[in-house]
């Protein structure tokens, strides 16, 4: 039992390495920032999951319980990754402007990245709320 | 086993910070280096997990959740200066 557990946890620390690996590489390599963002925000993001589910196996193995931080890291990790690669794309937009030019025209009419007002947003209303 | 594989896991992974390094000299748009730095990021989240299990210890995983909420903090930061020039409107 102990030996398959040890087996396991060695080969999702492989596998991890790896695909971390290959996120930067991707982001090395790639030509351009759109193209560039695919790299961190899928490649590593799997790598740093089965670098934690690794460390969640060999702790088990070690102390009979497995622990709640690696769930906790895991599942703040795949919430702010595309949080984080939407911010930077919509920065990639806003400050480049042949990205703008070349992008499919979006639903509302006012860009991808826009510093004005959404077309149909409401005023904000003073003495109501909070 | 595990020390092997802890130690292939730390060669990929010096060398992905070495790449991330790279990308942040040459980056050509100051968006490409925020994508560095929060790769950079999550790369040392891996080694400090992979220190926790090399030390077997389970304190490394505070440090490593740290890492975490600052990283995504700060990505989320600089982004907004770039998009609003301004971080807290």
């Amino acid at each position: 039992m102990a030996a398959i557990v040890e087996w396991a946890s060695a080969a999702f620390i492989v596998i991890g390495g790896i695909f971390l690996f290959v996120g930067s590489f991707g982001l090395a390599k790639l030509p351009d920032t759109m193209r560039r963002l695919h790299g961190p925000t899928k490649a590593t993001t799997l790598g740093i999951g089965s670098l934690l589910i690794a460390s969640m196996i060999y702790f088990v193995l070690l102390h009979q319980a497995a622990g709640i931080h690696e769930i906790l890291i895991t599942l703040f990790l795949f919430l702010t990754a595309p949080v984080s690669a939407n911010m930077i794309a919509k920065a990639h937009i806003f400050r480049n402007e042949e990205a703008r030019r070349t992008l499919p025209q979006d639903a509302g009419g006012s860009g991808w990245a826009t510093l004005a007002a959404a077309p149909n947003a409401q005023e904000p209303s003073h003495g109501r709320g909070l | 086993m595990i020390a092997a594989a802890c130690a292939f896991a730390m060669i990929t992974i010096s060398i992905s910070i070495m790449l991330n390094i790279y990308r942040l000299i040459i980056g050509p748009a100051v968006t490409d280096r925020i994508l560095a730095l929060d790769t950079m990021v999550i790369n040392a989240i891996g080694l400090v997990v992979l220190i926790g299990i090399v030390f077997g210890s389970a304190i490394y995983f505070e440090a490593a959740l740290l890492f975490a909420m600052v990283g995504f903090v700060s990505t989320v930061a600089f982004c907004k200066f770039l998009l609003r020039g301004n971080v807290i409107e």
